[in-house]
């Protein structure tokens, strides 16, 4: 289905990329939202407790970042499509409940807007220091989808994204932003509403009687009913049988995690979102993403005018990680470049995929700014040789 | 083409949407590029405002203005905190009346405007950004005199249209006649007294 | 749910309430004595009284011997995190106010992890119904102390005695600005069926806390006698005291214990006040999910 015409706002816009990914949610049809203030996220939900009155919806500022990640999870329970947004230390607090999400295959969204970490670091400065934790930050084994805009434009367009992926796969998707693209405010288009793809959420035909709640098909995502419509749903975060009732045995727990990992191998495919460049006949290649990936862009330009064979892969999906590619790539180059604001997370994923094929160099930073292209450009010369 | 600038003066004083102006000017109404950064850094706490902005016809990559080739400052800690940062052969642009330029580097240009009094003399204090505005249009040539027009049209209150518009008007005839070849001689005078008030 | 799944249907009559519990879910993990069975029996009665279409209602709990009500009850059922079953709840009743949602949860869960909770909930008016079982210890986590130990009673984290004062929970809720709190131990089951029929009807936050033995961990641990015992005990130490001042009603070990329905007042709910301020802001639209 496509977006609904009243919550567009159809058009060119001069806007940061906080505003651009407010605007995203409402395109996709996030019509609630729940949230806590904190720099440099809490324009979104600014703009949001503006703009949402108009399509009928609400936001909600909680207590805390706990009650926030856990209400927007009873708004789609109750047939919303709903989102926080939060970063840093907010993120910490949520986790709880991304790993609530996965496990009771609740759709819906995080946005964390990066900012120097750990602790209450740097509040108004960037950083990309919460790549490891959107992965791998709640408890227990489970998966998501992170997804990384590099502009506002992108804040909008990976908002609506997150929103479609997250109905599709039944799952949290976390929509990783920073400090620079979040207040950054450039050019944004927004096309028209019948121009927005817009996923409708997966709900059972099924009569109650009929509907289990974890059943599936071969996707391995079940169908979604929500309360109110008879169908006595149990939703638990305990492990859970097909009914949702609590199961606690070792072949139940198996079942449920494997499925929880293998509904996202099905879908590598439909996940691979990678921006490529003269990746053929490389001899390096620069994997990065969000801010860094344009900074990066400038080394790349420099090292090619210095007659280098350097190739872009911005990672534009980051979670689940692009394997394949970097592995295919590996036996093909001399080496990776992995510049990220942050002491080295995603080039962990890259070494590990590499698996000594090539050199992988990691141009760590520890955030409050960008990376200085000429620091990247040092990297790219050093795999080269 | 590729423009960085930094406009920078004190909270209340528009710095925002005077650069949000050009931004959109430059980006709507010109088909360019433009990245805009406000500062909410440290700095930008104890009332200071200011942002910068780069203007491309190529993409920005690099977010942020190091040294920014044009400063506009409508307040004596912007103008301290930030001429160091003005490129050698850099345009400063001064509402004159707040800023006393004190320890400036030769080699810059220095262009001043009362815009407080031009803003007081239509009435309204508050479109003492939208007159600086005016005066980088025309002195820094950054966007066009429509584009900018257009942008500045968007962004106001549909009450205050008009005010703004006359605001920027003037700001933009004062800063032609300071950087046309022929400046009326009140202008002259204006400017003459800008740059002595430079020692 | 089918009959063929509950082993229990063979054995003797049907229960009055089956109905509206998942017959293939039980037998319950509460041990023998435990109140918290009897306070789902008044709860059932008056789900069933209520006049409400099930198909609405809606049970959300957090975690706990008391978390688990939600699995045992054929409602549309929620067991979250533990604490969060509130704002769980606030999120599901403002997504969809036709839904009447429950909250049914412990005293730990409700009042210490997400005590913060249950004030911003009571504060917003959110319509919710909170019933929380105060069985004044930790009990699923094996009999740890709660923020509503009395006294000097040993749990296994104060083997030498309780030296934290306790909560007063309906105190707390009425200041925060409940529309309804109430509190009946499980030997006022009548009294309690009642009480949750008013809750169910009554609009804005509401709660009721009921008092409710532990045999297993907060009896044995303070020689209080088994589950019978703590029957009689209510009985001779509970005074019905309706409309008690509820900062005169804390628990005193070995004191009166006050019950009755200690407010029962007016007050915009949430989605009430949040129409209100935003008058011709607010544009009806449907739902875009759906």
């Amino acid at each position: 289905m496509n977006a609904d015409p009243a919550a567009v706002r159809e058009g060119t816009h001069f806007m940061n990329g906080d505003a651009a990914a407010c605007e995203g949610a409402l395109a996709a049809g996030a019509r609630f939202a729940a949230g806590y203030p904190i720099t440099p996220s809490t324009e979104i939900v600014e703009r949001f407790a503006s703009r949402v009155p108009e399509v009928g919806g609400l936001f909600i500022q909680m207590e805390d970042e706990l009650a926030a990640s856990i209400a927007i999870q009873g708004m789609v329970w109750a047939g919303a499509k709903s989102f926080t947004v939060t970063s840093g230390p907010g993120f910490s607090l949520m986790m709880e409940h991304i790993g609530y999400a996965a496990m009771t295959e609740t759709p819906c969204v995080f946005m964390d807007v990066q900012r120097g970490g750990p602790s209450t670091g740097l509040p108004t400065l960037p950083a990309q220091g919460d790549m490891m934790q959107a992965r791998f930050g709640s408890h227990g084994d489970y998966q998501v989808i992170a997804l990384c805009p590099n502009s506002p434009q992108e804040c909008f367009e990976l908002s609506v994204k997150s929103f479609n992926l997250a109905e599709r796969y039944r799952l949290p998707v976390m929509l990783m932003m920073d400090e620079c693209v979040g207040h950054m405010t450039e050019k944004v288009v927004v096309p028209a509403a019948e121009k927005i793809y817009v996923e409708p959420r997966r709900r059972t035909a099924k009569a109650p009687g009929d509907y289990r709640a974890y059943e599936c098909g071969p996707d391995l995502v079940p169908e979604m009913a929500h309360a109110g419509e008879g169908h006595h749903l149990y939703v638990t975060g305990l492990t859970h049988d097909k009914r949702g009732y609590p199961v606690m045995n070792p072949a139940t727990q198996r079942e449920l995690v494997t499925r929880l990992f293998d509904k996202i191998k099905l879908a590598k495919n439909d996940l691979l979102m990678v921006d490529e460049d003269q990746t053929e006949g490389a001899d390096v290649v620069v994997v990065s993403f969000g801010i860094t990936s344009r900074v990066a862009e400038r080394a790349i330009q420099m090292a090619r005018a210095k007659g280098m064979k350097v190739g872009r892969l911005r990672l534009i999906c980051v979670w689940p990680f692009p394997e394949d590619k970097i592995a295919a790539l590996a036996s093909r180059i001399k080496a990776f470049v992995v510049p990220e604001l942050n002491m080295g997370q995603v080039v962990l994923e890259v070494e590990r995929t590499v698996a000594g094929r090539c050199r992988t160099i990691s141009v760590p930073h520890p955030g409050g700014t960008v990376h200085k292209p000429e620091d990247i450009l040092a990297a790219i010369e050093r795999g080269a040789r | 083409m590729l423009k960085e600038l930094r406009i920078a003066g004190f909270g209340g004083q528009g710095v925002i949407l005077s650069s949000i102006a050009v931004g959109r000017a430059a980006t709507l109404y010109e088909g360019n590029y433009a990245t805009m950064i406000q500062s909410f850094g440290p700095e930008a706490r104890g009332g200071a405002a200011s942002a910068t902005l780069i203007l491309s016809t190529d993409p920005v990559l690099y977010p942020y203005v190091t040294r920014p080739g044009i400063l506009v400052v409508m307040s004596q800690e912007a103008y301290t905190r930030f001429t160091p940062e003005l490129t050698d052969d850099g345009i400063l642009l001064v509402e004159q009346d707040l800023v006393h330029l004190d320890n400036l580097v030769a080699g810059r240009r220095v262009y001043g405007i009362p815009a407080t009094r031009i803003a007081e003399s239509l009435g309204k204090k508050m479109v003492l950004n939208v007159v600086m505005t005016g005066f980088l249009c025309a002195v820094g040539k950054v966007v066009g005199h429509q584009a900018c027009r257009k942008a500045i049209a968007d962004l106001v209150p549909a009450r205050f249209k008009e005010l703004n518009l006359e605001a920027f008007e003037k700001g933009y005839e004062f800063g032609l006649n300071l950087a046309s070849p022929n400046p009326s001689p009140e202008d002259v005078d204006a400017a003459l007294l800008s740059l002595e008030s430079m020692d | 749910m089918s009959d063929s799944d509950c082993n229990l249907c063979a054995i003797g009559p049907a229960n009055p309430v089956e109905s509206v519990l998942r017959l293939d879910r039980i037998p319950t993990i509460w041990c023998p004595g435990c109140g918290i069975g009897t306070s789902v029996n008044s709860f059932a009665f008056a789900l069933m009284n209520s006049g409400l279409d099930l198909k609405k209602v809606v049970i959300v709990s957090g975690i706990g011997c008391s978390g688990r009500v939600s699995g045992y009850v054929d409602l549309d059922a929620f067991h979250t995190t533990h604490g969060r079953a509130i704002p769980f709840a606030t999120g599901l009743k403002l997504a969809n106010p036709e839904l009447t949602v429950i909250v049914y949860s412990g005293d730990g869960d409700l009042t210490s992890i997400g005590g913060n909770h249950l004030i911003h909930a009571a504060r917003r008016n959110v319509d919710i119904k909170v019933f929380c079982v105060n069985n004044m210890i930790y009990a699923m986590t094996g009999g740890q102390a709660a923020a509503t130990t009395p006294g000097a009673a040993l749990s296994t984290t104060t083997p030498y005695g309780c030296f934290e004062p306790d909560l007063n929970i309906p105190h707390l809720v009425d200041a925060a600005g409940a529309c309804y709190v109430a509190r009946w131990t499980t030997y006022h089951v009548k009294q309690l069926e009642r009480s949750m029929g008013e809750a169910l009807k009554k609009k804005g936050f509401s709660f009721i806390e009921i008092l409710s033995p532990c045999p297993t961990y907060f009896q044995r641990k303070n020689n209080m006698g088994d589950g019978l015992a703590a029957m009689e005990d209510y009985k001779k130490r509970s005074k019905i005291r309706n409309g008690a001042p509820t900062g005169e009603i804390a628990i005193v070990p070995g004191g009166d214990i006050i019950v009755g329905k200690f407010v029962d007042r007016e007050r915009l709910d949430y989605l009430a006040l949040m129409r209100q301020q935003l008058g011709s802001h607010y544009h009806e639209r449907g739902c875009q999910t759906c």
